[in-house]
């Protein structure tokens, strides 16, 4: 398992599924309550570029609640142009999104 | 079903993005000072104000500046973790109204 940028205060019970390089899809859900993976990503696919740490689940701290376990947060990687279909820049661009771990799946 | 909250606006058209920058009224300055206070205190999350924000109506979220929309959220969030009342924020609003008039 690839090792963190940086230590996180949060030890969690909640594990990390992912590594780095692994392609994953972002699940295309539509629950209610405080959303924190943007409408515009959900059912794409990227790949990840760093695990980040773990961190309270804002979802539900969102509704006063402690948020733990914490939970696996990924800076996933994705091509602009699959992202955007009338996308004109470079093949090459990249967008980078900060997902939590239950909002991904193995692509 | 809710697809794409009203907030949720990436990648929608939404015209030029003004990249000047500009003073804040002193209102603004306190409204950031008590939220910042809120988190650092550990009374308030800063995902409970995003929560209230996006609860706003549509019509209001679009009409409102960056600061009402937080101290609106700041009202909320305060109701609901029982720091004030309803009543008491409606009578302390009805007190200042009334010092405002002539």
């Amino acid at each position: 398992m690839t090792q963190p940028q940086f230590v996180t205060e949060y030890r969690s019970s909640v594990l990390p599924r992912f590594d780095v390089g692994d392609r994953v899809k972002v699940r295309a859900a539509a629950p209610l309550g405080h959303i924190r993976t943007p409408f515009y990503i959900r059912g794409h696919t990227g790949t990840i570029e760093r695990l980040c740490g773990s961190f309270p689940n804002p979802e539900e701290l969102a509704q006063m609640r402690d948020g733990l376990p914490a939970q696996p947060l990924y800076r996933v990687r994705f091509r602009q142009k699959d992202v955007w279909p009338d996308y004109r820049g470079s093949e090459a661009d990249l967008l980078e999104i900060e997902i939590f771990q239950h909002w991904l799946e193995k692509a | 079903m809710i697809e794409r909250g009203h907030h949720d606006m990436g990648g929608l058209p939404a015209g030029r993005v003004e990249r000047t920058e500009h003073d804040y009224a002193q209102w603004e300055r306190r409204v950031d000072a008590m939220a910042v206070l809120l988190g650092s205190e550990k009374i308030l999350t800063v995902d409970e104000r995003r929560k209230n924000i996006e609860a706003l109506p549509p019509g209001d979220y679009d009409a409102m500046s960056y600061y009402e929309r937080w101290v609106i959220a700041l009202g909320q969030a305060l109701i609901q973790r029982g720091i004030i009342t309803t009543d008491e924020l409606g009578r302390k609003m009805e007190e200042l109204e009334r010092r405002r008039e002539p």
